[in-house]
C-alpha cells in the first residue's frame, strides 16, 4: 500500500525528517480514513504521537479528558494531604509534607502543560474542573482523619497510582508520556515516604498501632476502586488500548496492586480489611473480595465524604486569587507599555 | 550553658519556624498554580533554616532536647519569635507585604551573621542567605505587581501595609540577648539594621507607587520576650497537638 510505503521511510528517519514527509503527505489532500490508518499505524510501531502530528479527534478528546483529570486529581490531592501540614508531628514529617505537596502541584503543572499542546488552555481546563464538567480521582473525596492517614495516602493511593502511571510513561502520546516519567520518579519517593510514616507507626505505641492500622482499614477499598470499574464495564478502555494510551486492563492492575500490597503488609505487620483475600496458587495471584459498587458510583455522582468540600477549596482558591492574577496581568501590561515609550 | 546565646538561636529559630507555620497555610490554595509552589517552596526554606538553628540550639541546651522538643514542647510564652510573624495570612497582598518585610530584615541580619564569632551561625546564615535573597526578590516584585497592578490590587496592598507597619519596628529594637550576644560578637547590632531598611523598603513602595507609612507610628512589641498576640496559641495548640496528645513517641 502506497500510504504504508511513504510512511515506512518515516519511521527510520529522525523526528524532522518525519514532519518533513509528512507535511508533504497532507499536501495530497488524503481522507480521513488514510490519515487514521497511518495514524494508527504509528501507534504500533511504537512511534510517539507529538502535538503537531495529526491525530483522531477523538483521540484528542480522550486525551484531554484524562490528562486533565488526572492534573485535577494532583491539585484536589493537595487537600486532602495539606490538611495534616500544619499538624504534621515533627519538623522532618512536616518538610517532607510539604515537599511532597509541592510535588503534586508541580504535576499539576507539567499535565496542565501537556493538555495545552494539545489545544486547550489551562483556564478552560480549571473552569471545566469548577463547573463539575471535568473529574477527578474519586479517592481525594476521603477525609483525612489521623496522621496515619498521610501515611496510608503514600502507601496505598500513591503505590496504585504509580501501576497506572508506570504504564502511562509508556502512553502513545509524547508531551503526555515524558511528563509521567518525571513523575513517576517522584511518586516512587512519595509511595517510600508513606510507607515510611506507617512503619515507624506500626513500631510505636498501642495507640500508634491501632491509629495505623485503622487507617490502612479506611483506605484500603477506595485504593482499590481507583483503579475504576470492572473491565467489562469501563466506558473507555478497550479503544484506550487500542490508541496504547493504556495499556493494561483495570482488573490487571488493580490485581498487580493487590498482590504489591499483601507482600508489603507483611512488613508493616497490619491486616487488611478483606476476609476473602487469599493465596491462589493456581492462579498465581492474590484472590480478594467484591468492591462496594454502589458506594464507588456514589462517590463518582457526588456524595463521597467531602466531594463537596474539596470542589468548594478549589473554586474559592481561584475565585479569591482572580484580583491576584488581574494585577499581575495589569502589571505586566504597564511595564510593557512604558519599555515601548522608552524605546520609541 | 550559654542562656543567652541559647535563647538568641531560639529567636532566630522561632521566627523562621513560624513564618513557615503560617506561608504553609497556602498550600493548596494559592492564587496560580506557580505561586502556590513558590509560596510553599519558601515555606520549605524557612522550615530548613529553622530546622538547623533548633538543631545547634539542642547541642547547645545538651541533654535529651532535640529539635522537636524545642519546636513542639515549648509554651507560647517561650516562643522568641517577632509578632509580625505570628499574624494571620489575611489575603495575598498581606501575605506578601509581611514576607517582604520580614525576608529584607532576614537579608540584612544574614549578611552580619556572616561575621559572627559563632562558626555555627555564620554557616547556617551563609547558607540560608542564598534562599533569603530570592524571597526579597520574588515579594519585592510581588509588592511592586500589586501596587502597581489594579486599582483593586492597590487599595488592598496600601490597607495591608497600614495593617502590618506597626509591627515593623519591633525588629530593631532589641532584647537583652541580642544586646548581650551583639557584644559577644556572636550575635547582630539589630539597631543599625534599621535605616538600610528603610531605604530598601521605601525603594520598593516608590516603584509600587505606594506611600511609604510615617517614621513616627507606634509600634508594637513583645515578640521576642514571649509577650505575643493572641495568634499563637492557636498557631502551637494546631502544631503541637500530635506531640502533646502523645508524648515521648517516635514519628
Amino acid at each position: 500500500m502506497k500510504i504504508q510505503q511513504n510512511y515506512k521511510l518515516t519511521t527510520v528517519s529522525a523526528t524532522a525528517n518525519n514532519n518533513y514527509l509528512w507535511d508533504k503527505l497532507k499536501k495530497r489532500a488524503m481522507s480521513v480514513q488514510e490519515l487514521e490508518k497511518i495514524f494508527q499505524h504509528k501507534v504500533d510501531q511504537e512511534i510517539k504521537i507529538e502535538p503537531k502530528d495529526w491525530m483522531p479527534d477523538a483521540y484528542r478528546k480522550t486525551l484531554v479528558r484524562q490528562i486533565s483529570q488526572h492534573a485535577h486529581s494532583e491539585i484536589v490531592g493537595m487537600l486532602p494531604e495539606g490538611n495534616w501540614i500544619s499538624r504534621a508531628p515533627s519538623l522532618k514529617r512536616k518538610a517532607i509534607l510539604l515537599a511532597k505537596v509541592q510535588d503534586e502541584a508541580g504535576h499539576g503543572l507539567y499535565l496542565y502543560s501537556a493538555v495545552e499542546t494539545l489545544g486547550t488552555t489551562r483556564n478552560q481546563t480549571i473552569e471545566d474542573l469548577h463547573s463539575g464538567k471535568a473529574k477527578y480521582s474519586s479517592i481525594f473525596n476521603y477525609p483525612t482523619l489521623t496522621w496515619a492517614d498521610i501515611g496510608a495516602i503514600g502507601w496505598l493511593v500513591d503505590g496504585a497510582a504509580i501501576l497506572n502511571q508506570v504504564m502511562l510513561c509508556r502512553a502513545s502520546y509524547g508531551p503526555y508520556a515524558r511528563a509521567m516519567v518525571r513523575i513517576c520518579k517522584e511518586e516512587s519517593f512519595h509511595q517510600r515516604q508513606g510507607f515510611e510514616i506507617l512503619l515507624v507507626l506500626s513500631k510505636g505505641s498501642p495507640e500508634q498501632r491501632a491509629m495505623c492500622q485503622d487507617a490502612i482499614n479506611r483506605w484500603w477499598w477506595p485504593s482499590l476502586m481507583m483503579f475504576g470499574p470492572k473491565d467489562g464495564e469501563s466506558t473507555h478502555s478497550d479503544q484506550s488500548m487500542t490508541w496504547k494510551i493504556k495499556r493494561k486492563s483495570n482488573d490487571e492492575l488493580r490485581q498487580q496492586f493487590v498482590d504489591m500490597i499483601v507482600e508489603q503488609a507483611k512488613i508493616l505487620n497490619v491486616t487488611l480489611p478483606d476476609p476473602a483475600l487469599k493465596w491462589n496458587a493456581e492462579r498465581g495471584h492474590y484472590d480478594f473480595g467484591e468492591i462496594d459498587w454502589v458506594e464507588f458510583w456514589n462517590v463518582v455522582k457526588g456524595n463521597g465524604p467531602c466531594n463537596k468540600q474539596r470542589l468548594e477549596a478549589r473554586r474559592k482558591a481561584w475565585t479569591e486569587g482572580a484580583w491576584v492574577r488581574d494585577a499581575a496581568a495589569a502589571h505586566a501590561e504597564k511595564r510593557k507599555a512604558r519599555q515601548q515609550d522608552k524605546a520609541a | 550553658m550559654n542562656q543567652t546565646l541559647i535563647n538568641y538561636v531560639l529567636h532566630l529559630a522561632d521566627n523562621t519556624l513560624i513564618l513557615s507555620q503560617r506561608n504553609s497555610e497556602w498550600c493548596g490554595h494559592g492564587p496560580v498554580l506557580e505561586q502556590d509552589i513558590a509560596i510553599t517552596n519558601i515555606s520549605l526554606d524557612l522550615i530548613g533554616q529553622a530546622r538547623s538553628l533548633y538543631q545547634y540550639a539542642a547541642t547547645l541546651q545538651g541533654g535529651n532536647v532535640t529539635e522537636d522538643t524545642l519546636a513542639y514542647l515549648r509554651d507560647e510564652r517561650a516562643f522568641k519569635n517577632c509578632l509580625l510573624t505570628e499574624l494571620p495570612n489575611g489575603d495575598w497582598g498581606q501575605t506578601i507585604l509581611r514576607q517582604f518585610f520580614f525576608s529584607t530584615y532576614q537579608h540584612l541580619l544574614y549578611e552580619k551573621l556572616l561575621n559572627s564569632k559563632d562558626e555555627t551561625l555564620a554557616a547556617i546564615a551563609e547558607k540560608s542567605l542564598k534562599e533569603v535573597t530570592y524571597h526579597v526578590r520574588w515579594s519585592s516584585e510581588w509588592v511592586i505587581r500589586l501596587g502597581d497592578g489594579t486599582e483593586e490590587s492597590h487599595q488592598r496592598i496600601a490597607k495591608a501595609l497600614k495593617e502590618l507597619w506597626s509591627y515593623t519596628g519591633e525588629f530593631f529594637i532589641p532584647a537583652d540577648y541580642e544586646t548581650a550576644t551583639a557584644n559577644e560578637g556572636t550575635g547582630v547590632e539589630i539597631a543599625a539594621l534599621q535605616q538600610p531598611w528603610l531605604n530598601k523598603i521605601q525603594d520598593v513602595l516608590q516603584e509600587a507607587t505606594l506611600p511609604m507609612p510615617e517614621a513616627k507610628t507606634y509600634m508594637h512589641t513583645g515578640g521576642k520576650t514571649g509577650i505575643h498576640t493572641e495568634n499563637l496559641g492557636y498557631i502551637l495548640a494546631e502544631m503541637q497537638h500530635l506531640q502533646r496528645s502523645y508524648p515521648g513517641v517516635e514519628w
